[in-house]
């Protein structure tokens, strides 16, 4: 990969009257890869996405997309981005083509080139048997397939996608994750936000964790959950006696209690934990490989922010 | 200070206007047939109501018979109200529950094109509506003038006028019922005292002045009954040129509202 800086953010700041929304980050985005924003609600991710998109004016810092300034570049910049937004903006009074072709009316698009571009995509997002429907008979995946669709009639150097499965079945996740994957290999920049962490961990080459508008952290998902949560988590259904003789064995490691079950992160090489569950027998003993979830609940705590 | 100056802030346009305008255009022709109708029928039940039905009773005003006398203001009326609805309801489920202005602003095209667009989208209904109840009148064997060419320009004019003022409006309202207010307090008082059933010079004085002033529709009125009867007078042009200046006023302040709405 050329480490090409794509997008740039230098101190990049939004208040909303006196609450601070995004306070002060910075991050580069290379050419070619796929960046993250996960984060409880409010953190402030769809806020920098509709920063970067040029939509949402910047209260501080210095944003940069492929070179261009967003405050003063706006228009440049919303002609090389494709935005899937997290509401469902398609064009009710359109049928599932002509709202590609109403949108690549937005951006000047020939309207041969245009009719040309919306079936090819359609195909892509295997929708052409839902060509010439209206939209409100689309299912919930298909609207999602739609909107990806819609955000590459312009043929975008940056994909935005904000929350692209959140609320879809399985069947429709992976279909969208599997089309994301075929865009990220023939070059397309995706930045995308997400809650779900097996989403994150899917799609993501680099990924930022945010919180109350800060990046409390960046990597690579797999180094983070190394460094953060060890490779391996013991989980064990609770009782006064099992914690006691978990301190004895593990006096390092952090302890979680969840429901009924202690989470143990001890930090340990792959198969010590195996090896102490061995020795000591407890009640419904678990262990499994650590994700970003763990990551993520260990440094954004447990409580509900909605 | 800053804040009211920056509302009317002379917006940058570029011909992406045209591409919002042409959405609703598309949309508009899918429904055309429905559309027609109504606009066709309205002028038809008030013509036969008022102007056979109730002129039987009412004297000639100014040497016209009744019909005469209501039948440009009904274009008028037209004007008023298709561009007024089209730049409220219409407008504020676009933006509101449909959310095709955020759709359209992640594009090349800004929130003050879009609003814009919207607006020229407005005066066009204007245009469109008021053409029709002009050929029911003439149907109707009302008005001889050849100066009622230029009634479908002046309706581009008037349409602009409440579309401006129908999108501050749409700016403002926190919800859709909200809009029940201007509707009542402004466009039913408006349909009614505005010279448009009645001479304006039956009314009290203070309320003529607050009709000239306050009341477009007064104006609007005015000009299309001078176009239609073909008599110029001095009153006509003052009428042209008190819409001419208020237009990009209302214009400008509602391009700003909406941005401020809509740019968070």
């Amino acid at each position: 990969m050329t480490q090409e800086v794509l997008v740039e953010a230098e101190n990049l700041t939004k208040k909303f009257g006196s609450l601070v929304a995004v306070d002060g980050i910075s991050f580069k985005i290379f050419k070619g890869e796929s960046f993250g924003f996960l984060g409880p609600n409010g953190a402030g991710k769809t806020t920098t996405m509709k920063m970067i998109q040029a939509v949402s004016p910047l209260t501080k810092g210095k944003l940069t997309l492929a070179g261009l300034d967003v405050t003063e570049h706006g228009r440049e910049i919303k002609g090389i981005v494709g935005v899937a937004p997290q509401e469902d903006t398609l064009d009710p009074d359109f049928t599932v083509f002509q709202n590609l072709i109403v949108y690549a009316r937005y951006f000047d698009i020939p309207k041969e080139k245009a009719k040309t571009k919306a079936d090819e995509l359609l195909k892509f997002m295997q929708l052409n048997e839902k060509r010439d429907v209206v939209i409100t008979a689309l299912s919930g995946g298909m609207r999602r397939r739609l909107i990806l669709a819609r955000a590459l009639m312009n043929e975008p150097q940056i994909l935005i996608l904000d929350e692209p499965t959140t609320g879809l079945d399985p069947q429709a996740r992976h279909l969208i994750w599997t089309k994301i994957r075929n865009l990220q290999k023939n070059g397309v920049t995706v930045i995308l936000t997400t809650h779900y962490m097996d989403e994150a961990a899917q799609l993501c080459d680099r990924i930022i964790i945010m919180d109350h508008g800060k990046i409390i952290v960046k990597g690579k998902p797999a180094d983070m959950v190394k460094m953060h949560v060890g490779e391996e988590v013991l989980e064990v259904l609770y009782s006064e006696e099992a914690m006691s003789c978990l301190r004895q064995y593990f006096p390092d490691a952090r302890f979680d209690v969840v429901g009924d079950k202690i989470q143990v992160f001890a930090d340990k090489q792959r198969g010590v934990l195996a090896k102490v569950l061995e020795e000591a027998q407890f009640k419904g003993a678990v262990i499994r490989d650590s994700n970003l979830e763990d990551v993520f609940l260990k440094l954004a705590g447990r409580s509900l922010r909605d | 200070m800053n804040s009211v100056t920056s509302l009317f802030r002379v917006p940058k346009l570029s011909y992406r206007v045209w591409k919002v305008w042409m959405r609703n255009k598309d949309v508009f022709m899918k429904t055309y047939k429905t559309n027609f109708l109504p606009s066709l029928l309205e002028p038809v039940l008030y013509l036969l109501a008022l102007g056979f039905g109730l002129g039987g009773f009412v004297e000639p005003i100014d040497g016209q018979p009744y019909i005469q006398f209501i039948a440009p203001a009904l274009v008028a009326v037209s004007m008023m109200f298709s561009s007024f609805y089209e730049c409220t309801f219409a407008s504020f489920v676009r933006m509101y529950f449909q959310k095709t202005f955020d759709a359209i602003i992640a594009t090349p095209v800004t929130i003050e094109e879009v609003i814009t667009g919207e607006m020229l989208w407005g005066a066009t209904k204007s245009l469109i509506n008021s053409t029709i109840v002009l050929a029911v009148i003439i149907a109707f064997g009302v008005v001889p003038s050849p100066l009622l060419l230029l009634i479908p320009p002046l309706a581009f004019l008037v349409g602009l006028l409440f579309s401006a003022i129908a999108m501050c409006f749409t700016a403002i309202v926190p919800n859709i019922d909200t809009f029940n207010y201007p509707n009542f307090l402004f466009i039913t008082p408006m349909f009614l005292l505005s010279g448009t059933f009645f001479p304006l010079t039956s009314m009290p004085e203070i309320l003529q002045i607050v009709a000239q002033v306050f009341l477009p529709l007064t104006n609007a009125v005015t000009v299309t009954r001078g176009l239609a009867l073909g008599s110029i007078e001095l009153s006509v042009l003052f009428n042209l040129a008190w819409m001419l200046i208020v237009t990009p006023v209302f214009f400008v302040l509602a391009i700003n509202l909406m941005k401020k709405r809509l740019i968070k």
